[in-house]
């Protein structure tokens, strides 16, 4: 049943540290709704448990791209259409730019945004791999100060997140030490546009003579959180890319993941789909042949 | 705390439609989409999903094309937005209008206006689309009936007869 707007409060406090106030004199009680492309859906079916929402659509501190010699800090609330039109993202970190265009339409792009997606926890997020390949950094942020957390350690379990109930994700950094790896990403879903994921890979890596010398790689939705793939990782650094290697991180990439069987698809489906998204990557990095 | 039914307030909320400052009294996670269609009566932003998937709701929110479904009013506080009803102020309308017209384009019309405000959307930012680029800009508006092309064409079509003007 639709929900009724008469039972739902939304406050407007039009800065950040209003916003922080009311997180803490109230912990647990509010909820922030940026572009609302998730809140709002959630809201129109009814299934919005929270009826105190917080607009932080409107602060400018948590709209902002900062740059610096080493760090891009994008603020939580940029949109997927500003990181799409923001020069660094696009040339640095190119997989968190294409992971902006696959994410729904352009109106959902002009609302949907990089911080919502992150607390919001969808293993199906097509911009979170991305994250995790570039090492990215979370500012968390409430009235008991400002605190730093790898990016890698929010998702404890399925929907679950380090964010305390006052705090709220300030921005996003990441390390600007990527540019000369080589870059792949690979979407797997029913339709290329507004499709959930059924595979998602971001990937990236550096050779030397066919040698591996790094390989970043993550998945979504093959695992109740956004996964990177530790053990293949380490099972193809150093070695030479050949057919044999292939063969060993499709076995590592299949037994390392989780996947399940939903509306979107199967798990056997998922996990063969996984394995040859990695070996396609470590084929197109050996093609491509770039030595760092 | 939860509110108490009957504890949430109805307040004013002042922006712009289609070039008229209008100024409403309503609950603030009131959709826009309702907003506009019951309070100002303007019809022509249709519902389709209600769940951002479909594109019929589509209006101009300060220029950004946005889905009216996911937007709670009290986001739109001193907002300009444009819904179809007053898009012919915008250049490359009445040549969307045209083509669409001419292609067939429109067949039920629950899509239409949605397919219509996409398509400005993107002449504005782009004036001279590749096929790629309108099938990335109207990806997120769905129809059920003329299986594309048509809408495809008509945008092709009003692109070049911008340009050529």
């Amino acid at each position: 049943m639709r929900a009724d707007p008469a039972e739902y409060r939304l406050v407007s406090p039009g800065n950040l540290q209003a916003v922080l106030s009311l997180l803490a004199g109230e912990p647990a009680q509010w909820l922030p709704i940026a572009g609302g492309t998730d809140v709002m859906v959630l809201y129109s079916a009814g299934k919005l448990s929270n009826r105190n929402l917080i607009n932080i659509w409107n602060i400018p501190e948590l709209r902002q791209i900062e740059v610096s010699p080493d760090r891009i800090r994008i603020g939580a609330a940029c949109t997927y259409t500003a990181l799409r039109s923001d020069d660094i993202v696009s040339r640095e970190f190119p997989l968190l730019a294409t992971a902006a265009s696959w994410t729904g339409g352009i109106a959902n792009q002009n609302r949907g945004t990089l911080g919502g997606n992150i607390a919001n926890a969808s293993p199906a997020a097509d911009s979170l791999p991305a994250l995790l390949v570039y090492d990215a950094e979370l500012t968390l942020i409430s009235v008991r100060g400002e605190r730093r957390l790898p990016y890698r350690h929010f998702h404890s379990s399925y929907k679950k997140t380090a964010l305390a109930a006052d705090e709220l994700i300030r921005d996003i950094s990441l390390p600007r030490r990527f540019a000369g790896y080589f870059s792949h990403t690979r979407k797997v879903g029913a339709r290329n546009a507004q499709a959930i994921s059924k595979v998602c890979l971001a990937a990236l890596g550096q050779i030397t003579n066919g040698t591996i010398r790094d390989v970043r790689l993550a998945l979504g939705s093959v695992a109740p959180v956004p996964f990177r793939l530790n053990e293949t990782e380490h099972a193809v650094a150093g070695k030479k890319i050949e057919p044999s290697l292939l063969e060993t991180a499709r076995k590592s990439a299949i037994s390392e993941i989780r996947p399940i069987d939903d509306i979107r698809s199967t798990a056997r489906y998922r996990a063969a789909v996984a394995g040859n998204l990695v070996a396609e990557f470590l084929e197109k990095l050996a093609a491509a042949g770039i030595d760092a | 705390m939860n509110p108490s039914p009957g504890t949430v307030a109805k307040s004013e909320v002042l922006f712009t439609v289609n070039g008229e400052t209008k100024k409403v009294l309503t609950y603030p996670m009131e959709r826009l989409l309702d907003v506009l269609r019951n309070e100002l009566e303007l019809t022509g932003t249709k519902e389709g999903c209600g769940e951002g998937e479909c594109g019929s709701c589509s209006v101009l929110l300060d220029g950004m094309l946005v889905n009216s479904c996911l937007v709670p009013v009290g986001q739109a506080r001193g907002a300009s937005i444009v819904t179809i009803e007053g898009l012919s102020a915008h250049a490359p309308m009445n040549l969307v209008r045209e083509a669409f017209l001419e292609c067939g384009s429109a067949q039920c019309g629950i899509c239409t206006p949605g397919m219509i405000l996409a398509a400005v959307h993107l002449l504005e930012k782009k004036p001279e689309p590749a096929l790629a680029d309108i099938r990335e800009g109207l990806a997120g508006n769905l129809c059920r009936c003329t299986g594309y092309m048509q809408i495809f064409e008509a945008v092709a079509r009003a692109a070049r007869r911008r340009v050529s003007k």
